[in-house]
């Protein structure tokens, strides 16, 4: 039988580090040395990563807490607006631009959950399509601050100062890899978070609401602390991809790249699984340069295996993975009886 | 004093008023029964008891204390707390898991971003205490969505037992449950009352009045009785209704 949605084995949940975090760090530790000869490009990897970390985040709400966000991208983009305003109005630092980013994403986030806590299902996604909605249109509108429609250009890719030593990141590979470092510190910080009591509680609420607050819990206060942390990691990202992109633009606030990130999220599994938006990150921008080198309409082909996926496989990739491979692999390595009770599966 | 009372409740929907004056008074210690036929108004009654709705007037309190429209993870604090008629376990969490969501002490560190809630031995053990308690023991692993329909009834009222409560509401626990089933739960629920008080609604008599040490009966959002079951089987209104019949059955 299938897992559960989001439940591992109790060795991996009580862990720091667990396989498929060592896999994930191998594979893209030495992504930059292959990544050309299988005929993609540096820069690449560079966005993979970004959005890694950004559905990472997404996924605590949609995968973890059950709320549907569809304005997810306006934090993307104030994460990069607000990177690049420190960055030219405040402190040229690497280290307090990216808090920046952090911060003031999460402060949007914040605001925006205390009019989305009490809600749930459709009422919570239109609630925040018209948040994302009136984001987008601040952002193009308000000249002074954004530059409109010309975006914020020429945002540095700031040198990561270690007191003793500076490190430029100015080359594609040197980004990479600085992007490389925060994503793995991110994905085992999350990996602990979802985890921990808060992790469970969020799992509890998106099964049974009303259940978790008459055993207790103050559902609203932890929608609303999810939804903050939420936007605060896509701040981050939104950070990253300021510097990526050497600017922030409106773009990615439209609610198109927050149809992407829902869409990417679900094709990887991010219902049933915590590597769900990685699996459907990857798949995204592999299809995007490969499709995209055959035809200007490999969106219309990334739509129809989404539409192929979601009526035959709805657990996304993640979920093949779990229903057919991941048993498999365990049969093989059943050789141990699970240590206690909790562990058996039926 | 009654350890909870409720004096003069109403509550409406729209234009139907559904609780018109209710007062409910539950002792310490003992287990009280709430029956009346379907549509009687007990659910909405039951849920505005354990604020999931608030009233439009009246009062509630506990140990003395006004709980009227306090929000129902605060009155979960304070000792109060129940199980539902539609089930509403947790169905991707293992049996045992679902109890230890429940568990005060996992509550108290709910914010706790870091530590894994799996590495709590304490935790598990305890809920582990409270499953064999509702007759669960040897079912811990399970999912809670692969347990019979009799286990999942047992173990909603495991769960609501794992926050401590000093008082439980228990919705129609015997709903769709065999005679079997139902005697077990008579057993199970004698022995809870050792540990705490108890409120019942039900609307099978024979269940009610083999357990509850007081029966209310709701008919048309109003208390038409109230009494211990040998009062309420001379009663003259309970006798007249189908109610009556039953009881007597």
């Amino acid at each position: 039988m299938t897992l559960p949605a989001m439940q591992y084995d109790r060795r991996e949940t009580t862990a720091w580090i667990t396989r498929p975090i060592l896999v994930m760090a191998v594979v893209f530790a030495t992504l930059p040395l292959w990544i050309e000869t299988v005929g993609l490009y540096q820069y690449l990897g560079v966005e993979v990563l970004i959005w890694i970390v950004f559905a990472l985040g997404f996924n605590l709400l949609l995968g973890y807490t059950g709320l549907p966000s569809f304005g997810h991208g306006a934090f993307f983009g104030i994460g990069a607006y607000a990177f690049g305003l420190a960055q030219f109005e405040v402190w040229a630092n690497l280290w307090f631009c990216l808090a920046a980013a952090i911060v003031v994403t999460g402060a949007f986030g914040a605001v925006t959950a205390l009019f989305l806590a009490h809600r749930r299902g459709i009422y919570f996604a239109l609630m925040s399509i018209a948040f994302g909605q009136i984001f987008y249109f601040i952002a193009s509108k308000w000249t002074d601050v954004t530059k409109g429609e010309d975006g914020l250009l020429n945002i540095a890719r700031l040198p990561a100062d270690f007191g003793v030593a500076e490190v430029s990141i100015q080359s594609n590979t040197a980004l990479y890899y600085f992007c490389y470092a925060v994503m793995m510190v991110l994905i085992v910080l999350l990996w602990r978070l979802t985890n921990s009591p808060f992790g469970r509680t969020l799992r509890a609420i998106k099964q049974n609401e009303t259940r978790v607050a008459f055993i207790g819990y103050p559902v609203r206060l932890y929608k609303w602390a999810a939804f903050t942390l939420s936007c605060g990691i896509a701040g981050l990202a939104g950070g990253l991809f300021a510097m990526a992109q050497e600017g922030a633009y409106i773009n990615i606030m439209s609610l198109q790249w927050s149809g992407t990130i829902v869409l990417i999220v679900l094709i990887g599994g991010g219902f049933v699984s915590f590597w769900g938006p990685v699996l459907g990150v990857i798949l995204y921008f592999v299809a995007r340069d490969i499709l995209g080198a055959y035809t200007e309409a490999w969106l219309l082909w990334f739509g129809l295996m989404f539409v192929v996926l979601v009526m035959f496989k709805p657990d996304g990739i993640a979920g093949m993975w779990r229903g057919w491979v991941a048993p498999r692999l365990r049969g093989r390595g059943a050789t141990t009886p699970a240590p206690r009770p909790a562990e058996s599966r039926s | 004093m009654a350890l909870f009372e409720a004096t003069h409740l109403h509550k409406r929907f729209g234009d139907q008023v559904v609780l018109e004056d209710i007062s409910l008074a539950f002792e310490e210690g003992q287990v009280s029964g709430i029956m009346g036929p379907n549509g009687a108004g007990k659910t909405t009654c039951f849920n505005v008891l354990t604020g999931r709705y608030k009233p439009d007037r009246g009062r509630v309190t506990f140990d003395g204390e006004d709980i009227t429209g306090v929000a129902p993870h605060r009155i979960v604090a304070k000792g109060i707390s129940r199980s539902f008629q539609i089930m509403t376990l947790f169905d991707e969490f293992t049996a045992l898991d679902n109890v230890v969501m429940a568990l005060p002490s996992t509550r108290r560190r709910g914010f706790d971003g870091l530590h894994a809630l799996d590495g709590d031995s304490a935790a598990q053990d305890r809920a582990a205490e409270i499953m064999g308690r509702v007759g669960l023991k040897g079912r811990e692993g399970v999912n809670a969505k692969s347990l019979s329909y009799g286990e999942r009834r047992a173990l909603e009222i495991g769960v609501a037992l794992a926050t401590e409560p000093r008082l439980l509401f228990v919705d129609e626990p015997t709903a769709g449950l065999g005679t079997e089933a139902t005697a077990r739960l008579t057993d199970l629920m004698r022995e809870l009352k050792r540990y705490t008080t108890i409120v019942v609604i039900e609307h099978d008599m024979r269940f009610l009045f083999a357990l509850a040490d007081k029966i209310s009966v709701i008919h048309w959002g109003q208390v038409i009785a109230q009494g211990t079951p040998d009062e309420l089987r001379a009663n003259r209104w309970v006798r007249r209704s189908n109610i009556g019949e039953l009881a007597n059955a």
